[in-house]
C-alpha cells in the first residue's frame, strides 16, 4: 500500500513500548468507566427479566426472594456458598405461591433452558417459561403455544414415601398415550423438544424437591 | 483508489462512497459473518448496524488523532485494542439499555472486533486521514453497513415470520417461510441480493462491454 | 446440562451446529479461501490449529479474569490471544512447511480476524465447559470449519468447468452453494439426542 514518507529512523522498542502502554492505559480507562456506568442499569435488567419469569410461571405472585438450596438446608441467597438457586414468589399478602427454579435438558437443536414453578401445597408443577432455546420456530417453539401442552400443566411432581426422591418420574410420552398426572403428552411433530423438557423438569426435580420439602416451612412466611 | 491524492477536503463523496461504491458488504465483500447472522429481524439489523457505526466512527477517531504517535511496527496490534475498547463499550451499552435486544444479538456483538470492516478502515484510511474526515468516511460505511443489513433484515423478516419491526404484515393466514429466518435463508438472500447488485452493474457496463460479455 | 458427553460436544460442534454453515462464523475465509480444494485443506488445518491454541489459552485466562473479577477484560485478553496464536502458528508452518506457508500467504494473519476462532473462545466461556471439553469442542468446531471448506471447494472446483452466467458468478454463486449446504445440515438436527 502506498506509505507516506518513510520514518527516518526505526523506531526505539522504548517508543514502541511507551505508546503500547499509553494507548492500553487509555483503553483500560474508558472500559472501566463504563463498566461502572452501565452497571447498576444491568443489575436491574436482569433482576426484571429474572422477575418476569418468576411471575409468569407463578401467577398471581407480586413479590420474590431468593434462596440456595442444597444438601444442608435452605438459606438466603444474600449470604452466599453453594447450592442451587430457587426463587420464592409470595402475593400480596406474604404468602408463599410457590418456588421457580432452573432446568435445562439437550433439545433438538441445541440444550433448551426453562424456568419451572412449583406450589408446595398441591405439590405440583405449576407451569414453565422458555429462558434459552433455539430450537426450530414453528416446530420446536411450539411448546410455549401450544394449548394440549399447556394443558399438561400443573403437573403432579409429589415426593415419594420416603422423601427421597419423586413418586413418579416426570416423563415425555408419545401423544395422546399420557395415563398419569406426572406425564407430559408430547407434541406431535415436536417430540424431541417435548421430550427435553421432560428431562429438563425431572433430572431439576428428582435432586432439588427432596431437598427442599424438608425446609419449605422456612419459606412459608415472607421474610 | 487510483487517482486520490491525500488531500483534506471533506466532499460529499467521501460520505456518498461508503454507501454505493464502496459499500462494505455488496462490493467489498467484508463483514459478511454478522450480515448473515443477526438479520432475521429488522430490529436486530438496526441494532447491529448502529452498534457497528458507533464502533466503526469511534476507532476510526481515536486511530486518526494518534495517527502521528502510533509506531509502524505496532499499528495493527494497537488497531486491535483500540477496537476492542469502543466493542466493549457498546457491549455494556447494550446490555444497559435492553437486555433482550443483547440476547437476540448474542455473541456477534463482541464479534464486531473481528470484523473486517473495521480494522480495514483503520489501516487503509483512519491512519492516513484527519479525524474529521475519518469521522465522515466511518459514517458513511457505516451506512452502508446498516443499509445491507436492513436490505437482508426485512426480507427475512418479512418472508420469514410475515412481520416488519414486530408488526404483522400479511395477517393470520399467512404461513411464514421459515426457512428465510434459519441459516439456509441468509445465504439464499444475500445471494440473491448480491445477484441483483452485479446484475445492476452489468446494466450500468457500456453497450460494448455487453456485446463482449454475450459473445463469451 | 452440563453432563454433556465429549462425543456430543464434538458432533454438535462439527455437524449439527456447524460454525460455518450454521452459526455463520468464519464466512471470510470460507467464500475467499475455497476455490482450490488444497489451499482449502491447509487453510482449514491452520485454522483448526489455531482454534485449540486458542481454546486452551482462553479456557486459561478466563479462569485468572474470573478470579481476579476482572471480566471486563475478556474481549480484549482472547483478541491478543489469538493474534498470538496465529503468529506462532504462522512461524512454525514457516518453518516446518514452507511451500504451505507460500501457498497460504496473506490468509494466514488473516485468520485473526476469523470470526470462527473469536466465536469458539466466546461461546466456550458462555457455556462454561471445563477443560476437556473446551478441548472437544474446539476440536469439533475445527473439523466442522476444514468439512464446510472441502465441501465448498470441491463444489467450486467442478462449477469452473460449467457454464455460469455472468451475473452469478463469484461470491452470489458460492453464497447460493452455502444456503443448499446449509439446508442439507440441518438434517442432521437432533443427532445425538
Amino acid at each position: 500500500m502506498s506509505s507516506v514518507a518513510p520514518l527516518p529512523s526505526q523506531t526505539s522498542s522504548l517508543r514502541m513500548i511507551q505508546v503500547l502502554g499509553g494507548i492500553a492505559m487509555l483503553s483500560g480507562f474508558l472500559v472501566v468507566l463504563t463498566y461502572q456506568l452501565t452497571l447498576p442499569r444491568i443489575e436491574l435488567n436482569r433482576q426484571r427479566a429474572i422477575e418476569r419469569a418468576v411471575f409468569q410461571v407463578l401467577p398471581g405472585a407480586t413479590t420474590r426472594r431468593d434462596f440456595l438450596v442444597d444438601d444442608d438446608g435452605v438459606r438466603p441467597a444474600g449470604e452466599g456458598g453453594g447450592g442451587t438457586k430457587v426463587y420464592a414468589a409470595y402475593d400480596a399478602d406474604g404468602k408463599l405461591k410457590g418456588i421457580a427454579a432452573e432446568a435445562g435438558a439437550r433439545g433438538y437443536q441445541d440444550i433448551v433452558r426453562i424456568l419451572y414453578g412449583y406450589d408446595p401445597a398441591c405439590q405440583c408443577i405449576t407451569g414453565f417459561a422458555v429462558l434459552q432455546s433455539t430450537e426450530t420456530p414453528g416446530l420446536g417453539d411450539k411448546i410455549t403455544r401450544d394449548a394440549k401442552f399447556l394443558a399438561n400443566f400443573p403437573l403432579d411432581a409429589r415426593l415419594a414415601a420416603d422423601g427421597k426422591q419423586l413418586a413418579n418420574a416426570i416423563v415425555t410420552v408419545k401423544h395422546g398415550s399420557k395415563t398419569g398426572p406426572w406425564q407430559i403428552d408430547a407434541i406431535s411433530g415436536a417430540t424431541i423438544t417435548s421430550t427435553a423438557v421432560g428431562k429438563g423438569l425431572n433430572n431439576s426435580a428428582q435432586v432439588l424437591l427432596p431437598r427442599l420439602h424438608p425446609h419449605i416451612d422456612q419459606l412459608k412466611v415472607q421474610p | 483508489m487510483a487517482g486520490r491524492k491525500r488531500d483534506d477536503i471533506i466532499t460529499a463523496d467521501t460520505f456518498l462512497e461508503g454507501i454505493w461504491r464502496e459499500n462494505p458488504v455488496f462490493v467489498m465483500l467484508l463483514g459478511m459473518c454478522p450480515v448473515l447472522a443477526v438479520t432475521n429481524s429488522v430490529m436486530n439489523a438496526i441494532a447491529m448496524g448502529l452498534a457497528t457505526t458507533f464502533v466503526l466512527i469511534g476507532s476510526s477517531t481515536l486511530v486518526s488523532l494518534l495517527r502521528n504517535v502510533i509506531p509502524k511496527q505496532v499499528r495493527i496490534a494497537t488497531y486491535i485494542v483500540i477496537i476492542a475498547t469502543f466493542v466493549t463499550i457498546v457491549d455494556y451499552v447494550i446490555q444497559a439499555i435492553s437486555l433482550d435486544l443483547y440476547n437476540a444479538l448474542g455473541a456477534f456483538i463482541q464479534l464486531i472486533v473481528v470484523n473486517c470492516i473495521i480494522l480495514g478502515r483503520a489501516e487503509a484510511y483512519a491512519s492516513k486521514n484527519r479525524p474529521l474526515k475519518a469521522i465522515v468516511s466511518g459514517l458513511g460505511m457505516g451506512s452502508g453497513f446498516t443499509i445491507a443489513l436492513l436490505c437482508l433484515g426485512s426480507v427475512r423478516e418479512l418472508l420469514g415470520s410475515g412481520t416488519l419491526l414486530g408488526f404483522s404484515v400479511f395477517g393470520a393466514q399467512f404461513e411464514p417461510w421459515v426457512v428465510m429466518i434459519l441459516p439456509p435463508g441468509g445465504f439464499f438472500v444475500l445471494g440473491a441480493w448480491l445477484l441483483l447488485f452485479n446484475w445492476l452493474r452489468e446494466r450500468k457496463a457500456s453497450p460494448e462491454m455487453k456485446e463482449a460479455v454475450h459473445a463469451r | 446440562m452440563h453432563a454433556d458427553s465429549l462425543t456430543y460436544i464434538f458432533l454438535n460442534a462439527a455437524i449439527v451446529n456447524n460454525f460455518v454453515l450454521a452459526l455463520f462464523l468464519g464466512i471470510c475465509p470460507f467464500l475467499g479461501v475455497s476455490a482450490k480444494l488444497k489451499t482449502a485443506v491447509s487453510m482449514g488445518v491452520a485454522t483448526m490449529l489455531v482454534m485449540l491454541i486458542s481454546s486452551i489459552c482462553a479456557y486459561a485466562i478466563n479462569n485468572l479474569l474470573v478470579a481476579y473479577d476482572l471480566e471486563f477484560l475478556r474481549l480484549i485478553s482472547y483478541i491478543a490471544v489469538i493474534a498470538s496464536a496465529v503468529q506462532l502458528v504462522e512461524m512454525s508452518m514457516k518453518k516446518f512447511s514452507p511451500s504451505l506457508f507460500r501457498a497460504l500467504g496473506i490468509f494466514l494473519p488473516l485468520i485473526t480476524t476469523n470470526c470462527a476462532i473469536l466465536g469458539l473462545a466466546l461461546f466456550q466461556t458462555a457455556k462454561e465447559y471445563n477443560f476437556v471439553q473446551s478441548v472437544s469442542y474446539a476440536l469439533g468446531a475445527g473439523s466442522g470449519f476444514i468439512l464446510a471448506l472441502v465441501l465448498m471447494a470441491g463444489l467450486r472446483e467442478k462449477l469452473e468447468l460449467a457454464e455460469v452466467p455472468s451475473v452469478s458468478q463469484g461470491a452470489a454463486l458460492s453464497l447460493m452453494l452455502a444456503g443448499i449446504l446449509s439446508l442439507a445440515f440441518m438434517g442432521f438436527a437432533g443427532l445425538g439426542a
